[in-house]
């Protein structure tokens, strides 16, 4: 019984002329308004981190520059990092080598091993940086000397504000020759 | 099936009409198509008929703006407020999607008032109709559960508070009350539990009972059929009828666009708020619930002493009961309101003193000034909440906490763990890594003797994994080995 009356409002329908493209335009425009109204901030709200731009590497403080003016060798200062993982901040501390100046210019260096990632100490007696893991060796410019590590010490980008040192920490990447941050 | 064997002689594309014929063999599409629209609507489409549908859709837009809301969101009391505030000030459309979903519970109050309504005057609840009615206000009792239970969760100062209020209600229940406010709290005070116990019925048991009953309810009234205007039978219906497709289905769709619309408007214009997060130890905080329970609220401000035991539990329990029971109390098949002047007037009565009661809840809080005044002080503050930058949650630095009251000798272990690299290659606190093995329970497997003379002379293995003998005092030795033998 209700099929027939169903086949016979369809019959109706098309035998109506454009009433079938009409009802067709009607329900586009409801499901446009709902799909727009609804589906576009859920779409922008789910592929949120897509956009966030990066936070690329953040600087730390090192110290006043003054307490680096008349150094002669290199001196291991701990740092603290932020770290920003979306609603909450770790912060944890690290070391970093400040170098004796050169043309005023100071140079700070990863403690990080590049071969294996151990922490390489400055050793005073022997003037030079020793890693205590595979006693790979590096000057005191950190230019590798010897040992298994591929290349020499990382340099981290480091600049001046207002008489103060600062230095954007990063990790390389081991095992390779050549300076590649991680992403 | 005919479909076929005979081709369509209606001018649809070939390709539609293949893959209608695709789907059809192996779904029966066609006929569950035709079961669900062509249901015959006697006496024709309505827009009074339109609520129901209307609550399906909010019902929906609840369900996928909540599972979007989830994935940001941590049922933790120290993070729900700051993830709350990170996704309404940060993350893109946060800020509206939120509204859409605290807006939309309103939207279902005032559509639960309608679709009710609407049942009482036309007595569609008559004719075999009670199990359709009574899945209705178990459907109802499940809403209502859903706006107490989601109101907890963004953690504010305003949350917090009506949440304590509304859980402390609880406890009036005779014998039982302080055993139930404990149990659904997750302890004696409101805490980090009672987020977990409320998200947990707010995201998983609440919808899995209302889709659950929304299914009962939609068979039930599919069994009955639709009741049509107030001069139908409602058990053998004589108006000539119309298919629920075209008509009714537009007039769903459109009343669908409108509700979102209203919403969207809303929510872009006065955007929910966030307060400043739940401070337990503030006394100044003016608890208020949310619109729809503010005449529940005015309410019990009249009782007192044993009354707010009567008023409070014993008597809108009874309220609800004679609600729950209407089919069965008014059995007669007369549907037009005016000749069933109790049931129809006795709800309308309700609905006015619920209404007054809520008037009278925000008039006293406009008329007394140091209330108002509260009330004032709470809205600027949320308001100043809301435009503050966001601030994220600091957490701990890597040093774990347990190690602070630990044994010295423990403490210096760690720190030459550190400072020898070890963690380099085993990894922090020894779970180990690529490079190296965990340490991981090796306590269990080495004696404090045999740990330190295998660190001093390391094995061929360990050797060629590029173990290097470690170096130290005697004392540091033992600290080392005292530290590595408690990792687990």
């Amino acid at each position: 019984m209700n099929a027939v009356s169903g086949n016979e409002e369809s019959a109706k329908i098309d035998s109506q002329g454009g009433r079938r493209s009409f009802l067709t335009a009607m329900f586009a425009v409801a499901a446009a308004v709902v799909g727009g109204l609804l589906g576009i901030p859920l779409f922008r709200f789910a592929t949120f981190p897509l956009r966030k731009a990066e936070a690329a590497g953040d600087w730390s403080d090192v110290g006043p520059v003054s307490d680096f003016s008349s150094l002669t060798v290199p001196v291991a200062r701990t740092i603290t990092l932020e770290r920003r993982d979306a609603w909450q901040t770790t912060s944890s501390q690290t070391a970093v080598y400040v170098l004796p100046a050169k043309d005023g210019v100071l140079k700070i260096l990863s403690p990080v091993c590049p071969h294996l990632g151990c922490s390489v100490q400055w050793q005073d007696a022997q003037n030079k940086f020793v890693c205590p893991c595979h006693s790979g060796s590096f000057g005191l410019d950190g230019e590798r000397l010897g040992g298994p590590p591929p290349r020499s010490m990382d340099v981290l980008e480091s600049k001046v504000e207002n008489g103060n040192l600062k230095v954007r920490y990063q990790y390389f990447r081991q095992l390779v020759p050549t300076q590649e941050p991680m992403a | 099936m005919s479909t076929e064997t005979t081709p369509d002689p209606k001018a649809r594309p070939a390709l539609v009409e293949r893959l209608d014929s695709w789907l059809d063999a192996r779904t029966g599409i066609d006929s569950i198509l035709h079961e669900s629209l062509d249901e015959p609507i006697h006496g024709g489409a309505s827009w009074a008929y339109v609520f129901g549908s209307g609550l399906l859709f909010l019902f929906m837009s609840q369900v996928i703006t909540g599972v979007f809301l989830a994935m940001y969101y941590v049922p933790s009391a120290d993070h729900a407020h700051t993830v709350v505030s990170y996704m309404v000030k940060v993350v893109s459309a946060g800020s509206f999607i939120r509204s859409i979903h605290a807006y939309g519970s309103s939207g279902i109050i005032i559509l639960l008032c309608l679709h009710v309504g609407q049942t009482v005057l036309y007595g569609s609840y008559k004719g075999r109709r009670e199990l359709l009615w009574l899945s209705g206000c178990i459907l109802m009792a499940l809403m209502l559960g859903m706006a107490f239970t989601g109101y907890l969760l963004p953690w504010d100062e305003k949350a917090y508070f009506a949440t304590a209020v509304g859980t402390n209600l609880i406890a009036e229940v005779p014998w039982l009350g302080p055993l139930l406010q404990k149990l659904v709290r997750g302890g004696g005070q409101m805490g980090t539990l009672t987020i977990s116990r409320f998200f947990v019925l707010h995201v998983f048991v609440l919808p899995g009972m209302l889709i659950a009953f929304i299914a009962g309810h939609v068979f039930f009234f599919r069994k009955a059929g639709a009741a049509g205007p107030i001069k139908e039978d409602p058990i053998a219906p004589k108006l000539p009828s119309v298919p629920f497709y075209p008509r009714q289905v537009l007039m769903d769709a459109a009343f669908a666009a409108v509700l979102i619309g209203i919403l969207a408007v809303i929510a872009k214009m006065v955007p929910m708020d966030l307060g400043p997060a739940a401070n337990p130890a503030d006394t100044h905080f003016l608890p208020r619930p949310e619109w729809y329970y503010r005449p529940a609220f005015q309410w019990l401000k009249y009782l007192s002493g044993h009354w707010s035991l009567v008023g409070g539990v014993v008597l809108p329990g009874i309220l609800a009961l004679i609600f729950a029971a209407a089919p069965f109390l008014d059995r007669k098949l007369e549907r037009r309101p005016w000749k069933r002047p109790i049931s129809v007037g006795a709800f309308f009565l309700f609905l006015l003193v619920y209404t007054g009661l809520g008037f009278a809840s925000y008039h006293d809080d406009y008329s007394d000034p140091s209330v108002a005044a509260q009330m004032h002080k709470q809205d600027v503050d949320a308001r100043a909440f809301m435009g503050s930058p966001f601030v994220p949650e600091n957490t701990s630095g890597s040093l774990p906490t347990s190690l602070v009251s630990a044994d010295p000798m423990m403490v210096k272990g760690h720190a030459l763990f550190q400072s020898q690299s070890c963690n380099s290659c085993h990894g922090e606190g020894g779970v180990g890594t690529a490079a190296a093995k965990a340490l991981i329970g090796v306590g269990a497997t080495y004696s404090d003797a045999q740990l330190q003379a295998l660190l001093q002379a390391p094995n061929d293995k360990m050797t060629a994994g590029g173990m290097q003998p470690v170096i130290l005092k005697p004392e540091d030795l033992k600290a080392l080995s005292i530290y590595l033998r408690q990792l687990q």
